[in-house]
């Protein structure tokens, strides 16, 4: 009784072809991987950055006074964030509103088998990043939510907006949302982009547990040590 | 397998999805099960329990079967949250009680999605899978004479791998257990199974583009690669064929942007 749907026509025009790889489910995923590669890069070279900190003020100031040698570099940078920030997020909602759909009567019962924390948690630990993300430019950024911010001194920003008890905790409680989305999100992204892996024992699985140990480890070091007093 | 040489039967409690026809509200009606032999298989006890059904005037459970032999992809039940039930690598016709404790109690539901509309009880309607297939999931051949074996040389790595993606028997557990009800793993192993041979590459880009077009069209949800489909696929087929498919959708898609 069901008639046989038609092959995929040809689309006429380019645009319309990228159009129908970015309507699919799997063109949604991979603007995911791709917008996750790039920010995930970034959280790489951001925690390596941070590091300088242990290096005193002069060398974290000077650090800060590099990545503003060129202001259009650094324009061009925050756009191309904030521009995979919002098509990780677009896509993430074209997704999940059709996986709702895709299933209108729930279960009684569930039995996971190979689903973990990290990866049925991906949906909170993402917008706990967002707002994270917001509240941070806010504090070391723009200095709106910092009681005693100095314009270019991001050593003596990050020591005093970090000795806050409260803020701190909140900063860790963000590296271990980070923690959650990068052990599933770089393993996935292998998967979303192609390269064949299994999800217990592979190189994806490796490289991204040695990945997310670095980066969230590096991070956390920060507020750790000034919490600790080892950086004053 | 051999059987347990147990005298011992049976009780369970059955929590049983009950829906009349496809626009029927549905809901759960508890059973007893008893006297089950633990030789018996999963719809060996479903027989006996509505041979009772029947025999006290009721409608008896409709689910889904044919061969009973864990081939034909006919079965499929979702027990206690898992389908085909908590042995790995097991259709439903191939579980038997033997993996259950008596006093057990059961919960039995359909493959819950939208695109598998309930069409009775635990019976499903999957004509979707079929329209994926036709969508591309063949090859253009002419028929006739079968060719003579070994005219096509196939690297061995690649026989094994298609041979591995071929063993789908297109139940639809994937979508019963993805928590997005995908259709991924099904798509990929049909799709992969070809795209792998001589015989798939000329079609092998429209095979791609026009199965994953046709699988969003029905409603399946995406994948999040939580690896659910592979954990309760009764053939074993590995998540590595939807990242080859992905693979084969972003090539198409990009030769299709720029041809
Ligand atoms: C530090 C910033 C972030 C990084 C490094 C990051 C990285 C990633 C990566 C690598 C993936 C895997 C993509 C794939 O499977 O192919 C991913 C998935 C995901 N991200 Fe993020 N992300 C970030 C921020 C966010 C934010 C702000 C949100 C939401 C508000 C979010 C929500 C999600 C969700 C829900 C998924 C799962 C998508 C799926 O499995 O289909 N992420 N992320
Ligand atoms: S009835 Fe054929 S596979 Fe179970």
């Amino acid at each position: 009784m069901n008639a046989v749907a038609p092959a995929a026509t040809p689309a006429r025009s380019a645009p319309n072809r990228l159009s129908r790889l970015i309507g699919s489910t799997i063109g949604l995923k991979l603007v995911m991987a791709v917008t996750g590669v790039i920010l995930s890069g970034f959280v790489l070279g951001h925690m390596a950055g941070n590091l300088k900190i242990f290096e005193g003020t002069e060398a974290m100031a000077s650090y800060a006074r590099l990545l503003r040698f060129e202001p259009a570099l650094l324009w061009l940078v925050r756009l191309v964030l904030l521009a995979s920030v919002v098509l990780h997020i677009v896509a993430w909602l074209q997704l999940f509103k059709r996986n709702q759909e895709a299933r209108p009567k729930a279960y009684r019962q569930t039995t996971r088998k190979e689903a973990d924390y990290a990866s049925l948690t991906m949906r909170f630990s993402g917008p706990f990043l967002l707002l994270f993300i917001i509240y941070h430019l806010g504090h070391l950024t723009t200095g709106t939510f910092h009681p005693n911010f100095k314009e270019l001194d991001p050593y003596h920003n990050l020591v005093t907006g970090l000795r806050v008890l409260p803020v701190a905790v909140f900063y860790l409680l963000a590296m271990a949302a980070l923690a959650l989305h990068l052990w599933h999100g770089v393993w996935s992204l292998f998967q979303t982009l192609g390269a064949a892996q299994s999800k217990q024992a592979s190189f994806a699985r490796g490289f991204a547990t040695i990945f997310t140990l670095v980066v969230v480890l590096g991070f956390a070091a920060v507020p750790l040590s000034i919490m600790l007093g080892i950086v004053k | 397998m051999g059987g347990t040489g147990s005298d011992q039967t049976m009780n369970l409690t059955l929590n049983v999805w009950r829906q009349k026809n496809r626009r029927a509200e549905g809901e759960f009606v508890t059973y007893e099960a008893k006297d089950i032999n633990p030789d018996m298989s999963f719809l060996e006890m479903l027989d006996v329990v509505n041979e009772h059904l029947i025999s006290r005037g009721e409608e008896p459970i409709a689910f889904d079967h044919d061969c009973r032999e864990g081939i034909c992809g006919q079965c499929g039940i979702v027990i206690n949250g898992s389908p085909h039930g908590p042995r790995g690598a097991t259709t439903t016709c191939q579980l038997h009680m033997r993996s259950f404790h008596n006093g057990d109690v059961l919960t039995l539901e359909p493959w819950r999605a939208n695109a598998f509309p309930v069409i009775k009880d635990l019976m499903v309607d999957r004509g979707a899978f079929d329209r994926i297939v036709a969508a591309g999931g063949f090859i253009t051949a002419p028929t006739g004479n079968a060719p003579e074996a070994n005219s096509v040389p196939v690297p061995k790595e690649n026989a094994d791998l298609a041979m591995d993606a071929a063993a789908c028997i297109g139940c639809g557990a994937c979508v019963a257990a993805c928590p997005n009800a995908s259709a991924m793993l099904f798509v990929a192993a049909k799709a992969s199974h070809l795209n792998l041979l001589p015989q798939g590459q000329p079609e092998r880009s429209r095979r791609v583009l026009g199965m994953v077009e046709r699988m969003d069209g029905e409603g399946f949800g995406g994948c999040t690669n939580h690896g659910e489909c592979e954990a309760a696929c009764p053939k074993e087929i590995s998540i590595k064929f939807i990242a080859r498919m992905n693979r084969d959708h972003h090539k198409a898609s990009l030769l299709r942007i720029f041809s």
